[in-house]
């Protein structure tokens, strides 16, 4: 008989609670030495939980948020993450990011590089990046450009090489501003910077190496998307919060994460990475999943890849001789 | 033709020696190596490599021919590439 279910994915919230709030306080004390903790809040569940995790653990007084909006974000995503910072009742800054990433030539890098692909791209155009999807791409994942003309026609055009690494690139452009905009508020507040990145981010890679990847401290790195949203209703994020669909918030054209990097719904993502990771077969797992086995198969197969390709990413530097002073 | 073949195997292996493994060591990378497999390339990677196959020997690349059997190691690359210029193996 076939035990597993997703219901391997249900946590005690107000046990996870402490347990992240005495961990949080334990690095502080142990190892950051910092006297609170910067947030960027961007609207969505995963800043949220952090923010509220960090208010739970520090105290309101030592948990800064900033609200760093640009040109493409979404028209709800101020709304949503002022109302996380009601909510917290802590202390924040907004900050357009827009000229900073217009002098620096993000949009324009950005733009000229669709144009190798749709070469009638121009203002009042919408564009993002979407992934093939994972039970027909046949052991590659490419990426295709989608865009969208001002009278509403839509191009899809698959990404060669130099049009993509331009697009990551310059895209890349956003999540490294903030960071850099995080960094000065804790250097002037001696605080640390949280990192939000949820299970499934953090094993997969889906962030941006020095961008959002970058941080003092990752509290839900170990919980699954499934959790945090657990978590989110524990600890009363506003609901409109709870129920925005995960984006990227990061292209003109609305996005999601799914259509973006994991091909397929977070719940399903969670539940099969759950599965891999405890020896599931592909077999046990298909229905909770929705899945057949060989889908599922296909899926850690994707998991194991994007694992490989993304290892980078969490490297330190690399030093050629062992420095043991430092390294311990 | 199988001079054609030699070549063909010899630029595919001088590409991925030096760009993706940085070695000149010939006995690194077997022409029957999964490019997936073995983690030599990534999805990037392949990118990379299709744009190579296209300048080196101008043979385009359609959508629906982006598949392991073309494209996942030294021996499927070159069996593609002399396919699509021939039309045999």
């Amino acid at each position: 008989m076939n035990d597993f279910s997703g219901a391997v994915l249900k946590i005690d919230s107000e046990k996870e609670t402490v347990y992240i709030v005495e961990g949080i306080r334990s690095a502080m004390r142990n190892d950051l030495k910092r006297r609170g903790m910067v947030v960027g809040i961007s609207g969505g569940i995963d800043s949220s939980v952090t923010a509220a995790l960090a208010v739970k653990a520090l105290g309101k007084e030592r948990v800064f948020g900033l609200e760093l909006p640009e040109l493409h974000s979404a028209k709800e995503t101020i709304e949503l993450s002022s109302s996380v910072i009601k909510h917290l009742g802590i202390e924040s800054v907004r900050m357009d990011i827009t000229p900073a990433l217009q002098a620096v030539g993000a949009y324009r890098h950005y733009d000229d590089a669709v144009r190798m692909v749709i070469p009638d791209y121009c203002d009042g155009w919408k564009s993002k990046m979407v992934i093939s999807n994972i039970f027909d791409n046949k052991g590659f994942s490419l990426s295709s450009l989608v865009a969208q003309a001002p009278d509403g026609s839509i191009f899809k055009k698959r990404l060669t090489l130099k049009p993509y690494l331009e697009i990551v690139a310059a895209t890349n452009f956003k999540q490294r501003t903030r960071k850099m905009i995080e960094y000065y508020h804790a250097d002037r507040l001696n605080f640390a910077v949280a990192g939000t990145p949820n299970r499934l981010e953090y094993d997969q890679g889906f962030f941006v190496k020095l961008g959002d990847g970058a941080a003092d401290i990752k509290p839900i790195a170990h919980l699954y998307k499934s959790q945090v949203y657990q978590l989110a209703e524990y600890l009363g994020i506003p609901e409109k919060v709870q129920k925005r669909l995960p984006t990227t918030d990061t292209y003109s054209m609305l996005q999601g994460q799914e259509e973006f990097y994991f091909s397929l719904p977070y719940p399903i993502m969670d539940i099969c990475l759950y599965a891999k990771n405890h020896g599931v077969s592909p077999a046990a797992a298909a229905p909770s999943c929705g899945l057949s086995p060989e889908q599922v198969k296909r899926v850690y197969d994707d998991i194991d890849t994007k694992r490989s390709t993304t290892r980078y990413l969490h490297l330190k530097a690399i030093t050629l001789l062992e420095i043991p002073e430092i390294t311990g | 033709m199988q001079s054609a073949v030699r070549e063909t195997i010899t630029k595919i292996r001088k590409f991925i020696l030096e760009n993706f493994m940085f070695t000149d060591d010939e006995a690194a990378l077997r022409n029957e190596d999964s490019f997936l497999e073995k983690g030599i390339i990534d999805s990037t990677g392949m990118l990379e490599l299709m744009a190579f196959i296209s300048d080196e020997f101008h043979t385009t690349i359609d959508d629906d021919e982006i598949i392991p059997d073309n494209l996942d190691s030294v021996n499927h690359v070159a069996s593609f590439i002399l396919t699509k210029k021939t039309g045999n193996i």
